[in-house]
């Protein structure tokens, strides 16, 4: 099995005592799309700052793609791009100059960058912009310009802490197809944010960090199999003056039109909705109550 | 599988210095201009208003006085634009963070340092010659007296100066830090380092203490290749230079890699 990063007990321990990793170890497959996800604090951004060499570890070994970073670091970090989660560039400098700065960086002659540089942030939207100071660029176009930034030597390893806080939902979702694209072309992607929606939407695997420990590095399907109840919200077709009694089912009535329910995984919804049918009541529509990856991560970090 | 060679460093290296140079090239308004104004009022009151009064015998070991500061005055732009090339560009760096695109990329530390190094050489020399042409409008005759001297201090002088604002900007958590070395430490030393006298007109005392001032050394071996006069002896300073910028290099380098003030 070729592995894009394998963390082998890392500890992190800062300078004023403060433990922020306690001997995690993981593993990601080449190929992936990995979210790393964990409240604030947790330890997440400790972890990709050790990876991207920001952060100095305590204890503990880093192999990306099987290249130790205490051993061949410059090699190492030529595979890696990172997305950090604050805007890291020189706000006076034009976008194609920061881009093209950073392919230099890695080694990358002019002459060889400026056609890569083109092709960039022509895919990112960015080259009606590409002489403006970085400065003036609103949120959304700061955050592609920090992805074309980090991906400008061509990866084979990917990090994106949190790339789409703060964004609006179209250009959430355009950067999504993006990342999607470049992971089908082979990039490992890990990935870390607060929209949960997000991972389950991008990541075949999820390891969950919490208090410096991972307490659960899985399958994205074997995680949400974990999950014994789902929340659905029933939109009715006529009002209800009070909520109606069903033996197996915990119905609640939010509004006259709306009822809420749990469905125990070992139970079909199917039996739900006769048994509704038989009292006379009509659903027009449901939908989930909430994210189903949210409830596992608020059970998991609980524990 | 990569190998180290494949990842070309001196196309990295030119890409910092080249950065840098761009930097303060761009803010030429704020870099170039001002020592050039200046050092012209320095000529205009000092060499043309007050230095034809001074005994030039004692002050000046027999020049004109103007010929006597334009080394100094010189040396005194060289000193404080390599020192605050560095500080500021390394602490603005730090400050936007953008310190993570070098960090996170495969530069050797060496490159990183040689990198910022030669953006505050190059601003060093480069405003070297401003003042030196503003000069020749005060005192068109001047003459180098030994070129190779000249030329090799100057060069010296910026490396050592930006390796001291790399050093300071290392440090710095603040932009208050970055202020507080060139204020109280560069200026008076440069002020009280023979860049306006020579110290043989002072009592014995003050001579024995100013040659305790490393600046009175820069200045006089720069002015010993423009004038062929110097207060010191010069192969003692060309060695302790040399000696100061291999120490410095070291400590940036140990500093770099301890990633002090850089790496959490």
């Amino acid at each position: 099995m070729n592995y894009a990063l394998e963390i082998k007990d890392l500890k992190k321990v800062y300078a004023g005592g403060t433990k922020a990793l306690n001997g995690i170890s993981l593993s990601v497959k080449e190929g992936d799309f990995y979210a790393l996800l964990g409240p604030n604090g947790a330890g997440k951004s400790s972890t990709i700052g050790i990876i991207g060499t920001l952060v100095t570890k305590t204890s503990g070994t880093v192999k990306i793609f099987d290249i130790d970073i205490d051993k061949d670091v410059a090699i190492a970090k030529s595979m890696l791009g990172v997305v950090s989660q604050e805007i890291n560039f020189s706000q006076f400098e034009k976008v194609i100059d920061i881009v093209t700065t950073q392919a230099g960086f890695y080694g990358i002659s002019k002459s060889i960058a400026k056609p890569k540089v083109e092709k960039m942030l022509k895919r990112l939207g960015l080259w009606d912009k590409k002489d403006d100071q970085a400065r003036t660029l609103s949120g959304g176009y700061k955050r592609r310009l920090m992805i074309a930034k980090a991906l400008i030597h061509e990866p084979k390893l990917l990090i994106l802490d949190e790339p789409t806080a703060g964004v609006d939902i179209e250009l959430r979702r355009e950067m999504w197809s993006f990342l999607k694209e470049i992971n089908k072309k082979g990039t490992t992607i890990i990935l870390t944010t607060h929209y949960l929606e997000e991972a389950e939407q991008l990541c075949r695997n999820i390891g969950i960090i919490d208090c410096g420990e991972i307490v659960a590095d899985t399958s994205m399907k074997d995680l949400l199999r974990k999950l014994d109840v789902q929340g659905f919200v029933l939109d009715l077709e006529s009002a209800l003056e009070e909520e109606p009694k069903i033996d197996g089912f915990d119905l609640k009535l939010e509004d006259p039109f709306t009822l809420v329910t749990a469905v125990n995984k070992d139970t079909t919804i199917n039996s739900l909705f006769e048994k509704l049918n038989n009292l006379g009541i009509k659903v027009k529509s449901m939908r989930n109550e909430s994210n189903r990856l949210e409830e596992l991560f608020i059970e998991l970090i609980k524990k | 599988m990569k190998k180290i060679n494949d990842i070309n460093i001196s196309i990295t290296l030119w890409t910092l210095a080249y950065k840098e140079v761009r930097r303060f090239m761009r803010i030429w308004v704020q870099t170039l201009v001002p020592p050039a104004v200046t050092m012209s009022l320095y000529f205009v009151i000092f060499g043309s208003l007050i230095g034809p009064n001074i005994n030039i015998q004692k002050v000046t070991d027999g020049f004109q006085y103007v010929q006597y500061m334009i080394p100094g005055l010189i040396m005194m732009s060289v000193i404080t634009n390599s020192y605050a090339n560095v500080v500021s560009s390394f602490y603005s760096v730090k400050f936007q963070k953008s310190i993570e695109e070098l960090l996170i990329s495969p530069m050797p530390n060496w490159a990183i340092l040689l990198g910022f190094v030669i953006g505050g050489v190059c601003r060093g020399i480069l405003v070297g010659i401003i003042v030196f042409c503003v000069s020749l409008f005060f005192y068109p005759d001047f003459e180098v007296a030994n070129p190779v001297l000249t030329i090799s201090v100057l060069f010296l002088t910026s490396i050592l100066f930006s390796l001291m604002g790399f050093i300071n900007a290392v440090f710095a958590d603040s932009f208050d830090d970055i202020s507080v070395i060139p204020a109280f430490v560069l200026t008076p030393l440069i002020y009280l380092g023979g860049v306006f006298y020579s110290i043989n007109m002072l009592p014995p005392v003050w001579q024995s203490i100013s040659k305790a001032n490393p600046m009175l050394y820069v200045v006089n071996t720069f002015r010993e290749g423009m004038l062929g006069t110097s207060d010191v002896s010069i192969s003692f300073s060309l060695i302790m230079i040399i000696i100061f910028i291999f120490t410095l290099t070291s400590l940036s380098l140990y500093l770099l890699k301890k990633g002090v003030g850089i790496r959490d």
